[in-house]
């Protein structure tokens, strides 16, 4: 176990100074995705959420284990799209000749 | 080591390989989407290696196998149904609830090693029971603090600071009721009673400590609190010995703290005067000059459009009332008639225009804004005085001249310089406050003229009276 905890924790130190590293100046306009690109990234929660399923043997556990994984996939799954549909303002300019009106945003009224 | 341990080591190292290459490539406009999809692509691959080695296990029942699958669907339907059909505008506040249940995951995951194998008579080590609690504890609190943060950007919540007499105090206290119930679970004698005293106490913690913070710092709340989550996964890796959380969670947090000093320079505050809280109740606020209403000049849409069409350069400022009724189709193609009557338009976006940085891009690239149109603050700031203009579209505190004195509550906050430009045109629905909650000193000013009016409603009646008053 001792042996196994110190593998780990090198692990987590040398990703911690990647983690530092990983990204520099940074234009404002990209902070938000970005950070929603983080939070993506700490959807993989979900393969521990699966793992735990392996120990599981309680309704507790079965409980834990759909709730965990419920929350997880949506961390993931929701994480990326939002992260894509962002990005996609970055695509190559076209020189639209009449605005369309295609717009993805249907939902909401705005005023209040 | 058997073959599929190898093979899966190999797996999770490629999708850490991915994940780190993924977050670099973001640095830039041109790469982001790519790394975005390779970081995805990793994901995928170590959730497809790891079926295999629960599949190996042998050990999950038929019901642990309905529980993975049913949650796995029932959070990839509603993470997708959010994903895609929640409007831009409440992309801020999504982003905290997907960071919300990431925490929730992670807590649970310690949770449930506990209860499994913890407590007084369990097998876990002190190592382990140490990972355990400042898991459970790290991610309640981002989950409580998120839910929060999700609420008040989406107004559920009032974006005022909550002040609760005796804050300090109760902070304190809920602190210290974490820190011996943890005691009590790392000493042997807890169980599941100093764990349920744990969880509660972090719930309220992440509740009050974000409540007390104004809705003008919301984005780096949420960007402290997705460090925050990121570090509770890597806990929880520790806590069931997996080395792709160790490595994915710990690379969220490190990357995510740099990421919340960058937004918080930005909007030039400390961190640690954010989460101290009580941004935007400043006494000062009650010492303009006159009060509200009283000073405030009104125009009408065709006034307006005449000053517009025969301008020479207008700089257009948008912000979160623009977002909020929707109206960045409306704008651009008021935007396109004056062009097309050869005035030169910009938009000067402040970092934090919308409600965080990077918002309003999005929102007018989704209208079709040309790109080399959106101008950063500090490039656009000088070319105020140059401007016949400035066309403010539900932009407040951001224009505020109020924050270049000192004792005011958005004192220090760089502001785009509108109140340079000859002439000011305000679209606002009311003359209420902004998100730091005081008066807007640009309204009095002389050169300044109120439209007072919803954007949509507005900036449409612009366009309409250009047509016709100018054709």
């Amino acid at each position: 176990m001792v042996p196994g905890a110190l593998d780990d924790l090198t692990v987590f130190l040398l990703s911690l100074l990647v983690g530092f590293e990983v990204i520099s100046r940074v234009p404002a306009t990209l902070h938000t995705p970005l950070m929603s690109a983080a939070n993506a990234i700490h959807g993989v929660v979900l393969v521990g959420a699966m793992l735990i399923a392996v120990t599981a043997d309680t309704p507790a556990g079965y409980a834990l284990v759909l709730v965990a994984t419920a929350f997880a996939a949506m961390n993931a799954v929701g994480g990326y799209v939002v992260t894509d549909r962002m990005l996609q303002m970055f695509r190559a300019p076209r020189r639209a000749d009449a605005p369309d009106r295609t717009g993805t945003d249907t939902g909401g009224g705005g005023d209040r | 080591m058997s073959a599929l341990d190898i093979a899966v080591r190999l797996v999770y190292l490629a999708a850490a390989t991915c994940f780190v290459v993924g977050l670099h490539l973001m640095n830039s406009p041109a790469t982001a989407r790519r790394g975005n999809l390779l970081s995805a692509a990793g994901m995928w691959a170590a959730v497809v290696v790891t079926l295999a080695i629960i599949l190996a296990s042998g050990t999950v029942t038929p019901v642990g196998w309905t529980m993975i699958v049913l949650g796995t669907l029932i959070g990839t339907g509603a993470g997708l149904y959010a994903a895609r059909r929640v409007a831009m505008t409440a992309m801020p506040q999504l982003v905290s609830l997907f960071n919300a249940v990431g925490g929730g995951a992670a807590a649970l995951i310690g949770l449930h090693d506990y209860l499994r194998f913890g407590g007084p008579a369990g097998e876990l080590t002190a190592a382990a029971t140490t990972a355990v609690t400042l898991d459970v504890v790290i991610g309640t609190v981002a989950f409580s603090g998120s839910l929060v943060a999700s609420a008040k950007l989406q107004g559920w919540v009032a974006g005022q600071p909550l002040l609760l007499p005796l804050r300090g105090a109760v902070n304190a206290l809920v602190a210290a009721v974490i820190v011996v119930a943890a005691g009590f679970l790392l000493a042997g004698p807890g169980g599941a009673l100093a764990l349920l005293v744990m969880v509660l106490a972090a719930l309220a913690l992440g509740v009050l400590v974000v409540l007390a913070i104004g809705g003008a710092d919301m984005p780096v709340v949420v960007s402290l609190l997705n460090a925050c989550t990121g570090v509770a996964v890597a806990m929880a890796g520790f806590v069931i010995g997996n080395s792709m959380l160790i490595i994915a969670g710990a690379l969220v947090g490190a990357s995510g703290g740099i990421l919340t000093k960058l937004m918080a320079d930005a909007m030039n505050r400390p961190i640690r005067a954010i989460l101290v809280g009580g941004y935007g109740t400043g006494d000062a606020a009650a010492a303009l000059p006159g009060g509200a209403g009283e000073g405030v000049r009104t125009i009408d849409a065709d006034d307006a459009a005449i000053r517009l069409a025969y301008a020479g350069r207008v700089i257009i400022v948008p912000g979160y009332g623009l977002a909020a009724a929707q109206a960045q189709h409306e704008l651009h193609e008021l935007a396109e008639l004056l062009e097309e009557r050869g005035v030169r338009i910009d938009y000067a976006i402040h970092p934090v225009a919308g409600r965080m940085p990077g918002h309003m891009n999005v929102l007018l690239a989704e209208a079709k804004v040309p790109y080399a149109q959106m101008r950063e603050m500090d490039e656009i700031n000088p070319e105020f005085n140059r401007a016949d203009v400035a066309l403010v579209v539900g932009a407040n505190d951001v224009t505020n001249p109020a924050a270049r004195r000192p004792g005011t509550p958005i004192s220090g906050m760089p502001i785009l310089d509108v109140d340079r430009a000859e002439t000011v045109i305000v679209v606002k629905r009311s003359l209420g406050h902004g998100y730091a909650g005081i008066d807007n000193e640009l309204y009095t000013d002389p050169r300044t003229r109120m439209y007072l009016a919803d954007a949509k409603t507005a900036l449409s009646a612009l366009g309409t009276a250009v047509k016709t008053l100018v054709g």
